[in-house]
């Protein structure tokens, strides 16, 4: 008994009794979500998929890496993102798959070679329940990386708080990482606004140890080559207290406890400058 | 022979503007060029536009340095204007911090620093 007599049968009882098939399919498939899909919807899928999964045993093969498996992979793949993101668990998008099992068993007529079809049929479905795992989890993956991009643009905004002030409001832990984008970011609104004051707000910063001020000095004496004034600003007392006790030296960089202070100070420099210019002008 | 960076005079405030990338034979030219001419036209600012600048590496950094130094040796503050955000994020990684080096966003503001300084008011 060959391969090409077992697709036959497979395809022969699926065609015979599609409906019925795809009928206890989907109830099998519905029950096992518990209403978490509209029956309607899942009919619909099963019911492609059951179309891509005959064409392909059509064709004569039971390899589920072969060419004519492309479209029922990628309905599984596609399936499989859907649950993904519908918060469904990889158990009950493969489950969906092996369903197609339990509904084709009963129709075992018990001679070798429906038996030996059988396991062929399911070894196919064993390995196409596999793909939707592995789907599963790279859309996982995929929401994961975007989502600490995102995080990284989010927390990290550089805003204009007066002309030629500029304040960025750090939250979270500053890893090196996170230094790059907000240097970056903050160097070029330097450039962009033409602004001589930049402050940076570390109120909502949780802890600072020596890694994180060191990430911050870096940052302020970047904008300081610029030509910018940089005042760290949102020192809270415990905050003051851990950076006395690590014995970091901030040296020359002037730090405020609040941000009004700090923005207070900057506009006090910027009117100072401004009545300057309006005097070398004379 | 090389290029040679040109200091030009602007009342008494000495120019010099870096369009090109700066070999090693380059830089200790101008710190050379630049002592001289500030002695020969007794300016009182020197202002050093780096804006052109893709690339500096810490023989650049350290010659900045170093002419600033020796400018208020002579008498003269220097200014170095319009450092790109990248050239600054490479020279604090490099662990430059030119902390005896006066800067400004760009040419207009070093020349009102100058202006300030002479005034005695920065």
């Amino acid at each position: 008994m060959n391969t090409e007599s077992n697709t036959r049968l497979l395809v022969d009882t699926l065609t015979a009794r599609r409906d019925d098939f795809l009928a206890q399919w989907a109830r099998t498939v519905g029950e096992d979500l518990r209403g978490r899909l509209s029956m309607a919807e899942l009919g619909r899928e099963l019911g492609e998929l059951y179309e891509a999964l005959l064409r392909a045993l059509s064709a004569g093969s039971l390899d589920s890496h072969g060419e004519e498996f492309g479209e029922t992979r990628s309905l599984l793949i596609e399936l499989s993102r859907n649950r993904a993101r519908q918060g469904f668990t990889p158990t009950d998008t493969a489950r969906s798959v092996f369903a197609l099992k339990e509904v084709l068993e009963p129709s075992l007529t018990g001679d070798a070679d429906s038996v030996r079809a059988y396991l062929q049929f399911s070894r196919l479905l064993d390995d196409l329940g596999l793909l939707t795992s592995e789907a599963y989890l790279r859309t996982r993956e995929e929401i994961i990386s975007s989502q600490a991009e995102q995080l990284l643009e989010l927390s990290t905004p550089v805003v204009k708080l007066w002309d030629g002030v500029v304040g960025v409001p750090l939250v979270g832990t500053l890893d090196s990482a996170r230094t790059q984008v907000v240097m970056e970011k903050l160097l070029q609104t330097l450039v962009d606004t033409d602004s001589t004051h930049a402050i940076i707000d570390i109120t909502g910063v949780p802890t600072v140890d020596t890694q994180v001020a060191q990430h911050l000095l870096k940052t302020v004496v970047a904008a300081r080559m610029m030509g910018a004034r940089c005042t760290i600003s949102g020192i809270r007392p415990q905050i003051a207290q851990t950076i006395v006790a690590l014995g970091i030296e901030f040296g020359d960089i002037p730090t405020n406890a609040s941000l009004s202070d700090a923005l207070r100070q900057a506009l006090k420099e910027v009117a100072l400058d401004a009545e300057d210019d309006v005097r070398g002008l004379l | 022979m090389t290029d040679r960076v040109p200091v030009l005079k602007i009342g008494e405030v000495l120019l010099v503007s870096i369009q090109t990338d700066l070999d090693d034979q380059m830089v200790l030219d101008l710190q050379e060029d630049l002592s001289h001419r500030i002695v020969a036209t007794g300016a009182k600012g020197v202002v050093i536009d780096i804006s052109a600048l893709e690339i500096v590496d810490s023989f650049v950094g350290r010659m900045l340095a170093n002419n600033a130094a020796v400018s208020r040796i002579l008498g003269a503050e220097t200014i170095v204007v319009g450092m790109r955000p990248a050239v600054a994020m490479t020279l604090v990684e490099l662990g430059l911090s030119m902390s005896g080096v006066r800067t400004a966003l760009n040419l207009e503001r070093g020349l009102k620093l100058l202006r300030r300084i002479a005034a005695g008011r920065a």
